[in-house]
């Protein structure tokens, strides 16, 4: 398979009043055609910060990342984010908050029936269809991250970025969410960078895991590469060798490698602070 | 057996029925009933205390006195229609009589000009107040959203709206006063000279609440929508027309509201201080008059007062309500 995203020795600074927070050092990750990948790391580790690089909405201070052979320089539709928070325009139907996206992206492409009808796809292909008309206040969690993804995939992206997109549900609705993602990967083949909390998520999706250390100055850890058989089955796999074998190296790396040193409240203080820092 | 379960039936539709009825006679009780017996008793003091206050202008009015002026004003209003029509009707009779006498006379057509009634100041201050806003909306909503996108204009803007939001618009009357009279000049003006001094003063306090709203709205915009919109690539216009202006419209609509309840007040203020036509001179007209039915009057002003503007905030709030896509901020 090609080599699709090149993320090449990125790393972020941010000013804060007692000088530079390096937040990243050195990240370096080549991304296939049709790979799914997720970020995995500590709270605070800047997953966050490398996915918001690669799509365009924050600026490396050194290093560059490269789609197809050229260079990101600012946000765009052919790397579709699908939010934490799903952030749909709470004043839009589903159907509207789709085609605010797929007007915006094909704009004259597409025939107004052809536009229609891929809209409609696309909702289908998240099981939305039936709530088409429904606002986002009307539906449940994890209805509106559906929707978000569907906007997501209806700009048919070259690649798409998760940022912890079920983080906010339930445990039965995340599972739920996570096995329609496997049909939709299986159907349409993206390439996904996905940033997660959670291992079993991580492990149960993902071709690579990409573990990273923690921050400040964070950096890839360790790769792990997933080589469980395609269709997946969370049941089956509960019990499988090498699945739980898997999961326990994910687990040996966030909790003894990267074990977080300073006591939890120290370590909520320091987050903060650069938050501040980043907000300032 | 079948009698008595279709009786059961009926019992248990006829117990249906009277629950809803209880529900229906509840509400009614906490919509209608108690706000009602608050009235009540407030109409009861309010006569209690004006029997024994007595005044320069004889008793203090009492709800019975206001209800009786209520009609006499109504009545004056008619009175002053019928001679209004009367004085057209003789003017073109004269005219039509020095017309038929010498075809060549320019018949001559003047205005009535008699006092302005209780109604005629409603209608005039209603225009005002409705002019002044609209006016200001027009400048605010639009400076507010591009101060909201803009930083830097924030930053220049922000200290001269932080200055002027405090000045009681009254402030500026006589200033607007002169302004208006400087440079407003006109052999015959289409539009009165008071009318623009009370609407520029309405314009000028309803301006800072809408622009510091509308700014607000604009700068708290949910961090991801803009965010989605730099995915989506949405041009400058998109961007603000799509994501900014729908995001923004219910701190709009509050400022909006807000402002039209000052903006009431202040008017019948300024009308009493400039004399400029509208519910404040007739107030103080009255006051000036100091007949025995003055106070009752003003009191009959006053009720009249309140009760627009608790229509004018209530139709606020309907639009609000039909306009805005958030339904939380659009309650009371």
């Amino acid at each position: 398979m090609s080599e699709k995203l090149d993320i090449s020795n990125i790393s972020m600074d941010f000013p804060t009043p007692n000088g530079p927070f390096t937040a990243l050092k050195d990240v370096s990750l080549k991304i296939r055609e049709g790979e799914f990948v997720s970020l995995i790391g500590h709270s605070g580790c800047g997953k966050s910060t490398v996915l918001n690089v690669v799509a365009g909405l924050h600026q490396a201070t050194s290093g560059g990342v490269i789609l197809n052979g050229k260079e990101v320089k600012e946000p765009g539709p052919e790397r579709a984010v699908v939010f934490q928070n799903h952030s749909l325009l709470p004043w839009l139907s589903a159907y509207e908050n789709v085609e605010l996206a797929v007007k915006q992206v094909f704009g004259s492409d597409k025939t107004k029936a052809e536009t229609k009808e891929w809209i409609e796809h696309n909702l289908k292909l998240v099981h939305m269809d039936h709530a088409m008309d429904k606002r986002p206040d009307e539906i449940s969690g994890g209805m509106k991250q559906r929707v978000g993804i569907a906007r997501a995939l209806a700009m048919q992206p070259e690649i798409l970025l998760m940022d912890e997109p079920f983080g906010a549900l339930d445990a039965l609705t995340r599972a739920h969410m996570q096995d329609s993602l496997m049909d939709i990967q299986a159907e349409l083949n993206n390439t996904v960078i996905m940033i997660t909390h959670d291992v079993d998520e991580a492990v149960l999706l993902s071709d690579r895991i990409v573990m990273m250390t923690n921050g400040p100055a964070a950096t890839i850890g360790e790769i792990l590469e997933v080589d469980l058989e395609r269709p997946r089955d969370r049941l089956a796999l509960a019990e499988d060798p090498k699945y739980v074998h898997l999961r326990s190296e994910v687990l040996k790396f966030l909790y003894e490698k990267q074990r977080k040193v300073e006591s939890i409240s120290g370590g909520k203080t320091k987050v903060k602070k650069s938050l501040k820092a980043r907000a300032a | 057996m079948s009698t008595a379960t279709s009786l059961n039936d009926e019992t248990e539709a006829r117990i249906a029925w009277l629950d809803t009825a209880l529900e229906f006679g509840s509400k009614a009780v906490k919509t209608i009933a108690i706000p009602l017996v608050g009235i009540v008793i407030f109409l009861f003091f309010w006569a209690a205390t004006a029997q024994n206050v007595k005044t320069s202008l004889g008793q203090f009015p009492g709800p019975a006195a206001v209800l009786e002026q209520f009609g006499t004003l109504y009545e004056e209003h008619r009175n002053e229609r019928v001679k209004e029509t009367g004085f057209y009707e003789r003017q073109d009779v004269r005219n039509a009589k020095r017309m038929a006498a010498d075809p060549g006379y320019q018949p001559k057509v003047r205005g009535y000009t008699g006092k302005e009634t209780f109604l005629d100041q409603i209608v005039t201050s209603l225009i005002t107040v409705m002019s002044g806003f609209l006016v200001a909306a027009i400048i605010a909503i639009p400076l507010g959203i591009a101060i909201g996108l803009n930083k830097t204009l924030n930053a220049a803007v922000n200290p001269i709206i932080q200055i002027f939001k405090p000045v009681s618009p009254l402030a500026w009357l006589p200033l607007v006063t002169m302004l208006v009279s400087a440079t407003y000049v006109s052999s015959d003006p289409m539009i009165a000279k008071s009318f623009l001094n009370s609407m520029i003063t309405v314009t000028l306090c309803c301006l800072w609440p809408m622009v510091i709203n509308s700014s607000l709205g604009v700068a708290s915009i949910n961090k991801d929508l803009i965010n989605v919109s730099k995915v989506l690539r949405l041009p400058a216009i998109k961007h603000v027309q799509k994501i900014v202006i729908p995001a923004s419209i219910p701190m709009i609509f509050t400022g909006m509201r807000m402002s039209l309840g000052v903006a009431w007040m202040v008017l019948i203020a300024a009308e009493m201080l400039a004399q400029s036509p509208g519910l404040g001179k007739f107030v103080w007209d009255e006051f000036q008059n100091g007949s025995s039915n003055s106070l009752a009057r003003i009191m009959a002003a006053v009720l009249m007062i309140g009760f627009i503007g608790f229509l004018l905030d209530r139709g606020m709030l309907a639009i609000q309500r039909r306009v805005s896509w958030d339904k939380s901020t659009a309650s009371n």
